[in-house]
């Protein structure tokens, strides 16, 4: 389900161009606005569906999997914070959905790991990576392992 | 010098009304060439088509409220250029925008009213060069940093693609036409190059996007109806200002967050590329 670009509503902001992962949005030399440069390699993020500050950016289903009469369309709206779904069904149901993007105002939760300090000689011997196992499971246990969960390793299965 | 009239010191050396009829000509290349546009590319046609679409399905609107939508369009889309979200780009348009509304207007005051004054109202000739000015500045801003392909794409600013013809045409004619004002407004190489870019510029309508100041508007119309009468494009219209939305399970860890949370993404300009 590649996205495509309205190209009357496009402004040539180049939005899209920064944000996609897969470097596939790009601005068309003719017309000067953006659009898909290789639609067969959209993984259907939504970035830049999201990031499009006109919706002039919209995903197309395919035909034998979201026939005609459907529709997703998103409102990203990073001043509120939110981000808003409206999924219009075939059969003509409609569900909106609202959520939150971020629960505090942009930029105040960055880590600041210039203030952390180094790791010590037993850190850098260890096997765990900064702030594991912290990070890698919410209780104050230990590491998860395969012992852990009953699980014993296995020729030819892939953990 | 910019007390000159530039255009009567030409008209000595040329025809009788040769000023005056390029003028006409180039009006009626606008007109004749925006209708060709229209027609060539369906705009029109698609733009009634969506309004007779949205017209189905939203709330129908009232008079007063379309009148006070084409004054919002008018006011905000319009005239503060409303529609850019870089506030770079919106600058340089109002720049260009307003320069070249200056300085077509000077220029047909001069040409129509002060034909054989080189000396006329000492206003006329200043705002000229003030609407002349303007557009540079705002034009050849645009064209090395803000256009998007220099901006988001990196490439370099001197490669050329049709799109630009309007951009360029506009810089080219008023670049030289300055620098013809300032040589002394004689008839001469610079004089014919800057009659031949200002064909260019008007007789090109169809091949750029000159027509641009024409249905932009319209579209920025459409999109105000759209948003008055319910269907806002297919798009969603919740938002955290209804006090119901706040109250929805999934915006419970929003309960205590500031309504205006500053920009994210939209912080940086986009030209991570």
């Amino acid at each position: 389900m590649p996205t495509f670009v309205y190209m009357t509503r496009c402004d040539g902001c180049g939005h899209c161009v920064d944000i996609c992962p897969s470097d596939i949005m790009h601005i068309d030399p003719t017309y000067r606005r953006a659009y898909n440069i290789e639609p067969n390699m959209c993984w259907e993020c939504y970035s830049c569906v999201k990031a499009c500050p006109q919706h002039a950016i919209d995903v197309r289903g395919y035909a034998d999997f979201a026939p005609l009469g459907h529709s997703v369309r998103v409102d990203r709206d990073e001043r509120k914070g939110t981000i808003a779904w409206k999924i219009k069904f075939r059969d003509g149901t409609e569900k909106n959905f609202l959520s939150p993007i971020t629960t505090k105002p942009w930029g105040t939760a960055i880590p600041k790991l210039a203030d952390v300090p180094g790791p010590s000689s037993e850190m850098r011997e260890s096997q765990l990576l900064y702030n594991e196992p912290k990070y890698i499971r919410l209780d104050e246990g230990g590491l998860r392992t395969l012992e852990d969960a009953g699980l014993k390793l296995k020729k030819g299965v892939y953990y | 010098m910019p007390s000159v009239n530039p255009f009567a010191v030409a008209g000595a050396s040329l025809p009788v009304d040769f000023l005056q009829v390029f003028l006409v000509v180039m009006v009626l290349a606008v007109v004749a060439g925006t209708l060709f546009d229209i027609v060539h590319k369906g705009s029109a046609r698609y733009f009634f088509a969506n309004m007779r679409k949205a017209k189905d399905k939203g709330r129908p609107l009232g008079g007063g409220e379309l009148v006070s939508i084409a004054v919002q369009t008018a006011v905000v889309d319009v005239l503060a250029s409303g529609e850019f979200c870089n506030h770079k780009r919106r600058v340089a348009h109002l720049l260009g925008m307003y320069g070249f509304v200056l300085y077509v207007v000077a220029t047909a005051v001069m040409v129509f009213r002060y034909p054989t004054t080189a000396t006329p109202p000492a206003i006329w000739p200043l705002l000229w060069w003030i609407g002349a000015l303007m557009v540079l500045v705002g034009g050849y801003w645009f064209w090395f940093f803000i256009r998007v392909d220099v901006a988001a794409e990196g490439h370099s600013p001197f490669s050329l693609v049709k799109a630009d013809l309007f951009v360029l045409s506009l810089l080219a004619s008023v670049t030289l036409g300055v620098v013809w004002a300032a040589a002394g407004g004689g008839v001469g190489l610079l004089f014919w190059l800057y009659i031949i870019a200002t064909i260019v510029l008007f007789g090109g309508v169809p091949w750029s996007k000159f027509a641009h100041m024409f249905f932009k508007p319209a579209a920025a119309f459409e999109k105000r109806v759209s948003r008055a009468d319910g269907t806002a494009e297919n798009l969603p219209t919740q938002t955290r200002d209804d006090p119901e939305q706040r109250k929805r399970h999934s915006m419970e860890l929003m309960r205590d967050a500031p309504m205006d949370m500053g920009l994210g993404i939209k912080r940086e300009a986009p030209r991570h590329y």
